[in-house]
């Protein structure tokens, strides 16, 4: 791997950038590996980096049906946070945003990670209360969240509406200031590179049509679109399509796919310094580096694998910005699609073993995966790696929806992310 | 957004309807009899096919009756709809339509 650096970047400059070349392989399938990811979204990416890197397993494939970081994590509104109820949550999503601050230099990519916090809004009284009892349990885990007044609000996002004439007046926000956003492309892109330059394959156009067991009942392998693959651990890291794979060896899932879309605007130069979410009126809103405000809508009310949500829940969710951030109803929207997300009963992730001997399953992280990206990998590594969860994925299993042992995020994320 | 074809009023939009999940998961007769594993299939696991989907609608802001559907979860298009308690002329067997 060619490391990035000024001098590289001086270097390039003099041959008019000619001399890049391209950032990881394209190679055959093996006829086996020792571990195959499937999905080369970030969250696989990361787990095969963090194989290699963590656990010096690089004999490792991640199988990829279209092209990489072409599902949810290109196509996510990028916000990291971690400021979630439940000490489990808190766990795992605070060990991601660690991973998150130094990531650029652990990767040698710029994933642009930007803590320019994030904010979420009250609108009514159970508003003020659950937001205060997150803070006050965010705390007691080592997670910054502070309480702001509406003024407090305005001054640390100006263009925020505060006016009490709204129809779902501000009445207070929590801000995490270390939450953010970082481009998730070059998250996918960034871990690719790494990974592949430690030995790790990955195969684009190449789907998984099966999974094969031995006469033991253990895994062996998958079939794909480009034939038997062999492996003696298999990690399916497949968001809103787990459930399909799950079910070619007849696993049946407490996952739900839904559609859930987001649009951006022409760009436009920088008037929105960090990102606000408001539960209540469903609203979510940044501005990319590159200018563009991206908006989060819902997702659709029934299950669908067709990348493609309903009209009237994005414009539902453009009513709800446009009270407040008026200043924004002349702009046009420029693009907006879909991405379908795995959603769990308890809107908590399942990252750990199946019924089945060595097929593993990280999923279910439905509409806001995408802040927890390192920390999945991570531990997802771990747990290909040994055969156990490390300590912060084990509460994660699948298990605990016939124990009963649910991490109900629900109320947390009743709005996406 | 879907047109929805009321079985009672006609194709309506799809605003006027709420969508009550997966179809044919019964309530457990006997809730006491049940152990752990029946308790987490009838409130947790869910079939979640890419393809064609048995589900429940209810015409909320119409006739406000409930029904089922098939659906292809691929396309979106709706297959039937057919009256709560019969069953679909085909099963829903999550192979895509198109
Ligand atoms: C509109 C939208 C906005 C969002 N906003 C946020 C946000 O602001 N913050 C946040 O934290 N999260 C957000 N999320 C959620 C986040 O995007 C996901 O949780 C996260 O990106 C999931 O990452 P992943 O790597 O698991 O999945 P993906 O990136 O979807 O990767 C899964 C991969 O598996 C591949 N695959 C599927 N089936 C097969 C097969 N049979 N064989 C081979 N490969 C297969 C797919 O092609 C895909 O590339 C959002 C999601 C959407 C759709
Ligand atoms: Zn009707």
């Amino acid at each position: 791997m060619r490391r990035f650096s000024f001098a590289a970047l001086l270097a390039e400059a003099a041959n008019a950038h000619q001399g890049w070349g391209r950032q990881w392989r394209n190679p055959e399938p093996k006829r086996s590996y020792d571990i195959v990811v499937v999905g080369a979204g970030g969250h696989g990416l990361a787990t095969a980096y963090y194989l290699a890197s963590v656990h010096g397993i690089t004999n490792v494939a991640v199988l990829e049906k279209g092209w990489l970081g072409g599902g949810n994590t290109g196509r996510n509104t990028t916000i990291i946070r971690s400021n979630y109820l439940y000490d489990e949550s808190a766990g795992i999503y605070e060990h991601a945003v660690k991973l998150w601050e130094g990531l650029s230099q652990e990767l040698n990519y710029n994933v642009m990670f930007s803590q320019r916090g994030v904010m979420m809004l009250a609108h009514n009284q159970h508003d003020v209360q659950s937001l205060k009892r997150h803070i006050y349990a965010n705390r007691l885990n080592g997670v910054d969240n502070e309480w702001l007044t509406p003024e407090q609000a305005k001054d640390f996002c100006p263009p925020l509406n505060i006016s009490p004439d709204l129809r779902y007046p501000v009445i207070g926000a929590a801000l995490q200031r270390r939450g953010g956003v970082a481009r998730h492309d070059a998250v996918a892109w960034g871990y690719a590179r790494a990974a592949d330059a430690r030995g790790v394959d990955i195969i684009q156009n190449c789907e998984v049509t099966g999974l094969r067991r031995g006469p033991n009942g253990a895994i062996s392998g998958v079939e794909t679109t480009r034939g038997f693959i062999g492996a003696r651990r298999v990690g399916v890291v497949a968001a809103g399509h787990t459930s399909v794979i799950m079910s070619m060896a007849d696993v049946r899932m407490p996952i739900e796919s839904y559609p859930l879309q987001a649009l951006v605007s022409e760009p436009v130069k920088p008037v929105f310094p960090c990102v606000v979410m408001s539960n209540a009126v469903h609203a979510y809103i940044s501005q990319s580096d590159k200018g563009e405000l991206v908006i989060g809508a819902g997702t659709d009310q029934y299950t669908s694998y067709s990348q493609q949500g309903g009209l009237h829940i994005t414009t539902h969710t453009l009513d709800a910005i446009l009270e407040l951030f008026p200043q924004f109803s002349r702009m046009r929207m420029l693009r907006n699609w879909g991405g379908i997300v795995d959603v769990t009963p308890d809107r908590s992730p399942i990252i750990g073993k199946t019924p089945i001997e060595g097929l593993y399953v990280n999923c279910g992280w439905g509409t806001g995966g995408f802040k927890a990206t390192p920390g999945s990998g991570h531990v997802f590594a771990h747990t290909l790696a040994t055969g156990e969860p490390h300590k912060i994925n084990a509460p994660f299993t699948l298990d605990r929806f016939y124990t009963g042992r649910l991490i109900d995020e629900a109320a947390a994320a009743a709005v996406a992310h | 957004m879907l047109l929805i074809d009321c079985p009672y009023c006609g194709p309506r939009p799809e605003v006027e309807f709420r969508c009550g999940g997966e179809a044919h998961i019964a309530r457990p007769a006997q809730p006491a009899d049940m152990d752990d594993k029946a308790w987490a299939e009838f409130l947790f696991i869910r079939s979640n096919p890419k393809g064609v989907h048995a589900e429940r609608w209810i015409h909320q802001h119409g006739c406000q009756r409930w029904f089922n559907a098939l659906r292809d979860t691929y396309t979106d298009a709706f297959i039937e709809t057919y009256e709560m308690g019969t069953k679909p002329s085909r099963l829903p067997d999550g192979r895509t339509t198109r």
